[in-house]
């Protein structure tokens, strides 16, 4: 018989039945029919229930039969159990559904490998540079384009060398007129980028070596097929458009295959342009950092060699860029030559999402997984109560023969059903919550940007540990339950005692998670307080960044007139101008040299601003005066009290003079005409303001800068469409790139801090519930089961006090255990997360009291119903039951 | 004369296939076939028939078929696959190989 028909057979037991019964019954009629004695021949026959189980279990495949069986079954309780069935499901569920979807994001952002060709063999030049003020060591991956073209020649024969620009935050391109300007993820790579990928066209061609050979010479443009898809509806007419971004303009000559979004994991590229077609000077400078380098290794070679290869051209470059710097302190060149370069895997591409999150990710992927044990140690302690109420049920399978592996069996099938039912509400949860998280990474504007694919990955993922969690909280309760003593069980003795011993290890344990959990999210909450809480120095409130950029450098009073423009503009408050937006990661340094001494060491920042800035941002001036329309650059500068206190020990500079001296030692002469109060200039909430000189912006003609708009109106992006218009009426030749509030910048720096503090207050107070939802479900159970001892104990005269004491005592015990392993625990991990948060200690009375208070409020509460119903045991009938 | 038990299991399968190598039957006629041409040597428990044939079937040796017989009864018909062909020569020379060493020791006392 085959082993599907076999199989088959399972699932028409009945109908396999019958046939047996007819095939015996037929037999029996025959015989009668030959005339024999009815008694005779049943004897003779034998008894044919056990006949019927004999043949049955020939003609089907017994093993799955019984996991059938045991499968209808455990249905069954679940369905008979509904609350305790649905409690464990749901904290199950939540558990799996959010482990499952930081899955999604940990896979999307570092794990999942690029549809390229061999990316395995992909690897990122990276840089480790010592820093300056402590001893730790700063990562980056950037270089100049010359020392991209110097490593691609060196290791030519055992690597093929990619260039791409570093992201850069969204560009305005527009296929027509300016009015039409679209925002766009534009990268510029290497010709030969496409090729060494293994990409093919979906439409018209790629990009090739050839495209990239002179500079300025090959305006072409590859778009992604997801652009292509979403701007242009996969119109094959799109190949052969032109666009314009900035002063460029571009011709389309094909679209990537799917699924390729570039390798900057976190934003998906829609536009792809040669490197040749960035603006010479950039492409010739040695030391504008402004591209990543991949290596994808040819086949058997190994990255170590390589990598000393690099070292050694690095090494030269190094020697070359010092040249440039003949005003370099001992030290910074010392510095220069402790950098430090490494291969580093790329399989999953290369970004600075990944380097900023991957230890915030490691971190909530490690709550997570307590969350997880909490919520299995209470599906583990639910079935450990119902195995006592079951503990009978088994004694009678035991007494008629059913064998141990049965029983485990028997009680692995229930936890497989609540495996896989969780399993599948944490999916729908995992679908939803993924894309909402990486919305909270980084502002709207600038949003993350991850392919969340629900693949084989995802899914394999999910199954593992549907079956992971089935043993994990399965296992135990089954052995336990099949360890059953016949004889004691039903005699009505259960072993309570050990069992009671198992739940409230695993109580502790639970207890001890969420403190560990509890504690960590109060690290991260402080952080994101106090770094949200640093100040600024200046009001962002009603504050708009207008940056404006024109086709060709304009003179100071074009911008100065476009300002007043503005100023007439209803709903506009105040109009100033600076160089770029503060805190938007752009920044300008330089030495300082007071009185003609040697530069120092120590960097200060120059901000360019026009007059009356300072007082729209709501800086106070603290000495001399502002700047006025008449002051030029080298000549007038006002510094903040940082620069005050590092350069003249906190005198008052109003009148003195210094000198701005860069790399090639070239100087520039300041007069300081005013002081004002410190304000950062810079998106790094983490370090102390630097010492800022501002300069009169803008004092040359320039073709890019900043109107900062005060509105009167409280949602300053209301006025952004009018805004726009009116700087493209003001004067033409100027026109908007971008509109952004003061606010954003300010919390772009804390985004990740507020994730972290988001989520992990989110797990923490998972954690509390369920560890709440199982210390209750333990301390009912322990009292069901001490009913007779609490009954003998009233009967002989105790109050209902001591025995609400002793079970509060009990409790207490455990959670105190627990929440002192879990801070042990805590105190171990801080150090690990010590990178992630800013200003808090694990030692903080705060920080401590927090998740005691609340792990104590829970025991509370978690204890209160149970007490109440141990002081209401009537002794009388309770022992009466017995 | 009584035959042990034990020496009769191992034989089952022998006498049920050489049996059906005559042709096909249903279970009461098999039992009976059996007890007329061992004159009446073999008493096995009828019921105990039916799990043995499934087990054939099982292994592929035998086919069964529901059909009506001359006197109008409903019957499973059991009859030898081409495997079970095989099988039946295959069991009957090995028994008369083993019998006969047996015969040959016993005789040599």
């Amino acid at each position: 018989m085959p082993f599907w028909s076999r199989m088959a057979n399972v699932f028409r037991g009945e109908r396999l039945n019958r046939e047996i019964d007819e095939e015996l019954q037929a037999h029996i009629e025959e015989a009668l029919a030959q005339g024999r004695d009815a008694a005779e021949v049943r004897r003779a026959f034998g008894s044919p229930l056990r006949l019927r189980e004999e043949s049955r279990d020939i003609r089907l495949l017994s093993w799955l039969d019984s996991l059938r069986a045991d499968a209808v079954f455990g249905w069954r309780q679940i369905v008979k159990k509904k609350v305790t069935s649905a409690a464990a499901i749901l904290s199950l569920a939540l558990a799996v559904g959010a482990c499952t979807s930081a899955f999604r994001l940990i896979d999307a952002l570092l794990l999942r490998p690029l549809p390229v060709a061999s990316a395995e063999r992909l690897y990122s030049v990276t840089f480790q540079s010592p820093s300056a003020t402590d001893s730790s060591v700063i990562p980056y991956d950037s270089c100049s384009y010359p020392m991209f073209r110097r490593m691609r020649l060196d290791v030519q024969d055992q690597a093929e060398a990619v260039a791409i620009s570093m992201y850069n935050g969204p560009q305005e391109l527009t296929y027509g007129s300016d009015q039409e300007m679209e925002k766009v993820q534009f990268q510029y790579v290497s010709g030969s980028m496409f090729e060494t990928f293994g990409l093919r066209p979906a439409a018209g061609r790629l990009l090739s070596e050839t495209d990239d050979v002179t500079h300025g010479a090959h305006p072409y443009a590859v778009l992604t097929y997801d652009y292509w898809s979403r701007r242009f509806g996969r119109n094959p007419r799109a190949v052969g458009r032109t666009f314009r971004i900035g002063n460029d303009v571009f011709e389309i000559v094909g679209v990537a295959r799917k699924g390729f979004t570039g390798t900057e994991t976190g934003w998906v590229t829609d536009v792809f342009v040669p490197m040749a077609m960035k603006n010479p000077r950039t492409l010739a400078s040695l030391n504008n950092f402004w591209l990543r380098t991949l290596l994808k290794l040819k086949p058997g070679v190994a990255p170590g060699p390589v990598e000393e290869k690099l070292r050694a051209t690095f090494h030269a470059i190094q020697e070359e860029r010092v040249k440039g710097f003949p005003a370099q302190s001992a030290r910074d060149r010392e510095r220069m030559f402790q950098e430090k370069l490494s291969l580093e895997p790329a399989a999953a591409g290369r970004s600075n999402l990944q380097r900023q999150y991957r230890p915030a990710l490691v971190v909530l992927a490690l709550l997570l997984a307590l969350v997880l044990l909490i919520a299995c140690a209470n599906v583990a302690n639910l079935m450990v109560a119902q195995a006592t109420s079951r503990a009978r049920e088994m004694a009678l399978r035991v007494s008629i023969g059913a064998g141990r592996g049965r029983l485990v069996q028997l009680v692995l099938v229930e936890s497989a059903w609540i495996a896989l039912l969780a399993t599948a509400i944490g999916w729908m949860f995992a679908w939803w919550s993924a894309p909402a998280i990486v919305g909270m990474i980084n502002p709207p504007a600038y949003q993350a940007q991850l392919v969340l694919p629900a693949d084989w990955r995802v899914l394999g993922f999910a199954l593992a540990l549907a079956c992971g969690v089935m043993f994990l909280f399965g296992l135990a309760p089954a052995l336990r339950a099949s360890a059953v003593q016949p004889v004691s069980a039903l005699r009505g003795g259960a072993d309570g005692r050990s069992r009671g011993r198992l739940m409230k290890a695993l109580i502790a344990i639970q207890v001890a998670f969420c403190f560990v959990v509890q504690l960590a999210s109060g690290l991260f909450v402080a952080t994101f307080e106090r770094l949200s809480n640093q100040p600024t120095g200046f009001s962002a409130d009603r504050v708009l960044n207008v940056e404006a950029v024109t086709s060709r450098p304009q003179a100071a009073v074009l911008w100065s007139q476009v300002a007043e423009h503005l100023r007439a503009v209803p709903g506009v408050e105040k109009v100033a101008m600076i160089g770029w937006p503060l805190m938007s990661g752009e920044s300008a340094v330089g030495n300082i040299s007071v009185g003609g001494t040697p530069p120092s060491d120590v960097f200060s920042d120059f901000v360019s601003v026009s007059p009356g800035w300072a007082e729209l941002m709501r800086i106070p001036l603290l000495g001399g005066r502002d700047f006025r329309a008449t002051d030029g650059n080298p000549g007038a500068a006002i510094v903040n009290q940082s620069f005050a206190k590092q350069y003249f020990g906190g005198a008052d500079p109003v009148g003195q003079w210094f000198d701005r001296v860069d790399g090639a030692g070239g100087k520039s002469h300041f007069r300081i005409v005013g002081l004002i109060r410190d304000a950062r200039s810079r998106d790094r909430m983490r370090v102390a303001i630097r010492p800022t000189a501002y300069i009169p912006f803008p004092s040359e003609p320039a073709a890019r800068g900043t109107f900062v708009v005060r509105t009167a109106n409280a949602n300053p992006l209301s006025m952004a469409a009018t805004l726009r218009q009116e700087v493209a009426q003001a004067r033409p030749g100027f026109r908007v790139r971008d509109l952004r509030t003061q606010e954003e910048f300010n919390q772009s720096d804390t985004v990740r801090e507020r994730l972290l503090a988001v989520l992990a207050s989110f797990f923490a107070g998972l954690a509390t519930l369920l560890a709440g939802v199982g210390l209750y479900g333990v301390l009912d159970y322990s009292v069901v089961q001490r009913r007779r001892e609490i009954a003998i104990r009233m009967a002989i005269g105790a109050r209902a006090g001591e025995i609400v004491r002793r079970l509060a005592v009990g409790a207490l015990a455990m959670v105190c255990g627990g929440a002192a392993a879990g801070y042990a625990i805590g105190l171990a991990g801080a150090r690990y997360v010590e990178s992630l948060v800013f200003q808090v200690k694990v030692t903080e009375l705060a920080v401590m009291a927090v998740p005691l208070a609340i792990v104590l409020g829970t025991t509370l509460f978690a204890t209160l119903p149970s007490a109440l119903r141990a002081a209401r045991i009537d002794p009388a009938s309770a022992l009466r039951v017995e | 004369m009584e035959i042990d038990r034990e020496l009769l299991k191992g034989s089952i399968s022998l006498l049920l296939l050489n049996l059906l190598s005559r042709g096909e039957m249903y279970g009461y006629e098999i039992l009976q076939a059996a007890a007329v041409r061992s004159a009446h040597a073999f008493e096995f428990k009828e019921g105990t028939l039916y799990p043995a044939l499934h087990q054939l079937e099982k292994k592929g040796l035998i086919r069964a078929e529901w059909r009506t017989g001359d006197n109008g009864r409903e019957r499973k018909y059991y009859s030898l696959t081409a495997t079970g062909r095989k099988a039946a020569q295959n069991y009957r020379e090995q028994w008369l190989h083993l019998t006969g060493a047996i015969h040959a020791v016993l005789g040599s006392k």
